[in-house]
């Protein structure tokens, strides 16, 4: 079987511009991560220089991992039952897309978006810390081995959360329910990464990788479960 | 069967023994017809009948529970779902359209998932189609319904179909936009484009189908308009006097092509003929030798609706027999 690259484009450009215009999806992506970045950075402004030997055990920069988990949980909670709300999903599902091409689209047009914010929100915080903050506190916050675990989970977790966020997306007809459901699926994994910012999980090297491992694993777990739910017969009918 | 062999004498369309059951629930059970290339091919019945299940199944979005279909050559299975697609359009009975969108972004979507080699050219041609050249940049939530209808119909025909499946193209639309959708239908025709209508207007299967089904979960019936009016109903003369006839069986006995004759009123007779260009001239002939004075005589017009509520008239409604199960 041959993906089309023209249909992933089509879904992808199509979810952007409706994203866009969306007030909901804009209010959604615009609101956690500023809810996400002013928190630490009025925790970190108000911290005096004699802090900065605590927050070497802290690793408060991998809170705001919590924004690839529930932000585009929210966009993919949106992909099918939004299409189904709006009756678009019949006419989609009429043309020659294959489900394939179809998930990979609504997936990536989830990814684009949460990712390039979640970079964003770590740029702007980094940014803030180096510039304003006290210089030995942001020396403590701004460790290469947490930028760099940054960089490498956002987009392992946002994909995890995408997957989840479809599977509930094709399983529940309203927009609302499914986004609800959406973030409740997306707090283990806020829990885990608080647990290791507040270092009650201690990340080491190995911890990091086997981490690495699984979400990679769950990510394919996630493609093939929602694939093998992804029904044309019971979305198009509304049948068990 | 090779999609080489899909030439001029294979039907677009064959169906065979196809069934549809949810549950226990049956949608539509052992229907089977050819539709012909170029045909426009009605699909009649009442709400719950199983005409929108027939089509998703025909369209692949649905998988029948028995029976077979060769749609536009290629054999219905879900290996060959995508490459059906490909070759035939469907314009569901809710336009769908991405409301936040212009209508050429819309339009823009649908082209590149038909992969058309020109979609610039290919949105042109449609947005001329339906006359909405001037709409292409206005959001779609900006249109009225019946601008909306077109512009599904426009998206359907993006994919330069074989076979178009319309179900109900004209339920929300106005009279002169009902118009234009006819228009677009018999352009479509004189391009080879097989249609298959789905539709709750007689009037409008009458006026368009080259052929009709009438389906209330099976097939009731299936030919063309008139074949079905002479199927169900007795051709007949109505012929009527300014005074009641003397004898009216020595002037109608033994009349060419009149079969028999009843009174139908004072002066008024219902002749019962095979074949009403002969009987009408004789009928008259005999009259004016008979000495009575003609007021009229006209052949009685059967419509599809005529036909439709006497097939289905009588059966309970597939509504009924869904909220009794």
């Amino acid at each position: 079987m041959s993906v089309s690259s023209r249909c992933i484009r089509a879904i992808v450009r199509k979810e952007l511009r409706e994203y866009r215009r969306t007030p909901s999806i804009v209010v959604a992506m615009t609101i956690i991560p500023l809810i996400s970045l002013i928190q630490p950075l009025v925790l970190v402004f108000g911290l005096p220089s004699s802090s900065s030997g605590r927050l070497a055990h802290e690793h408060v920069l991998l809170y705001l991992l919590g924004i690839p988990a529930l932000v585009p949980v929210l966009i993919a909670a949106y992909a099918v039952a939004g299409e189904r709300q709006q009756g678009t999903l019949e006419p989609l599902l009429t043309t020659p897309v294959r489900r394939e091409e179809f998930l990979l689209g609504k997936a990536l047009a989830a990814l684009l978006p949460s990712s390039v914010v979640a970079y964003a929100v770590y740029a702007v915080f980094i940014a803030c810390v180096g510039l304003f903050a006290d210089p030995s506190v942001a020396s403590a916050l701004l460790q290469w081995p947490q930028i760099l675990a940054q960089v490498v989970f956002t987009p392992l977790i946002a994909a995890w959360s995408i997957w989840t966020g479809m599977l509930i997306s094709a399983k529940f007809t309203d927009v609302r329910v499914s986004q609800q459901l959406g973030i409740l699926a997306g707090l283990p994994t806020i829990a885990l990464t608080s647990l290791i910012a507040f270092d009650v999980i201690h990340p080491t090297l190995g911890r990091a990788l086997a981490f690495v491992a699984a979400l990679l694993l769950l990510d394919a777990l996630g493609w093939r479960i929602v694939s093998a739910a992804f029904d044309r017969e019971r979305l198009i009918t509304g049948t068990p | 069967m090779d999609d080489q062999n899909h030439g001029e004498g294979t039907p677009a369309l064959s169906v065979h023994g196809l069934s549809k059951r949810f549950g226990n629930r049956v949608a539509f059970e052992d229907v089977s017809f050819e539709v012909g290339r170029g045909e426009v091919f009605g699909f009649l019945g009442p709400n719950g009948a199983g005409k929108t299940t027939t089509v998703r199944t025909l369209g692949t979005l649905i998988a029948p529970t028995s029976g077979s279909a060769v749609i536009a050559g290629i054999p219905l299975t879900p290996q060959n779902a995508v490459r059906i697609r490909r070759r035939i359009s469907i314009m569901p009975e809710s336009p769908g359209l991405y409301l936040r969108l212009s209508v050429a972004e819309n339009l823009e979507c649908f082209a590149d998932l038909y992969q058309t080699p020109d979609p610039r050219e290919s949105i042109a041609r449609a947005l001329r189609a339906v006359d909405l050249t001037d709409r292409a940049n206005d959001t779609c939530a900006s249109l009225s319904k019946g601008l909306r209808q077109r512009v599904a119909l426009a998206r359907a025909l993006l994919g330069d179909p074989q076979i178009l499946f319309l179900d109900e193209p004209t339920s929300s639309l106005d009279p002169v936009a009902t118009r234009a959708v006819h228009e677009l239908i018999d352009q479509l025709r004189r391009r080879g484009v097989t249609i298959f209508l789905t539709t709750h207007r007689l009037e409008e299967a009458e006026r368009l189908c080259d052929r009709v089904a009438i389906l209330n979960t099976t097939l009731r019936t299936i030919g063309r308009p008139d074949e079905l009016r002479d199927q169900l109903f007795a051709r007949s003369l109505t012929v009527t006097t300014l005074a009641p006839l003397p004898d009216p069986d020595r002037v109608f006995a033994g009349l060419p092509a009149v079969d028999g004759w009843r009174l139908d009123g004072r002066s008024s007779y219902r002749l019962a003929v095979s074949d009403p260009a002969v009987a009408a001239p004789a009928a008259t002939r005999a009259l004016v030798g008979a000495g009575a004075d003609v007021l009229s005589i006209s052949s009685l017009h059967h419509s599809l609706q005529d036909v439709y509520l006497e097939l289905l008239g009588t059966d309970t409604s597939a509504d009924e027999r869904a909220g009794s199960r």
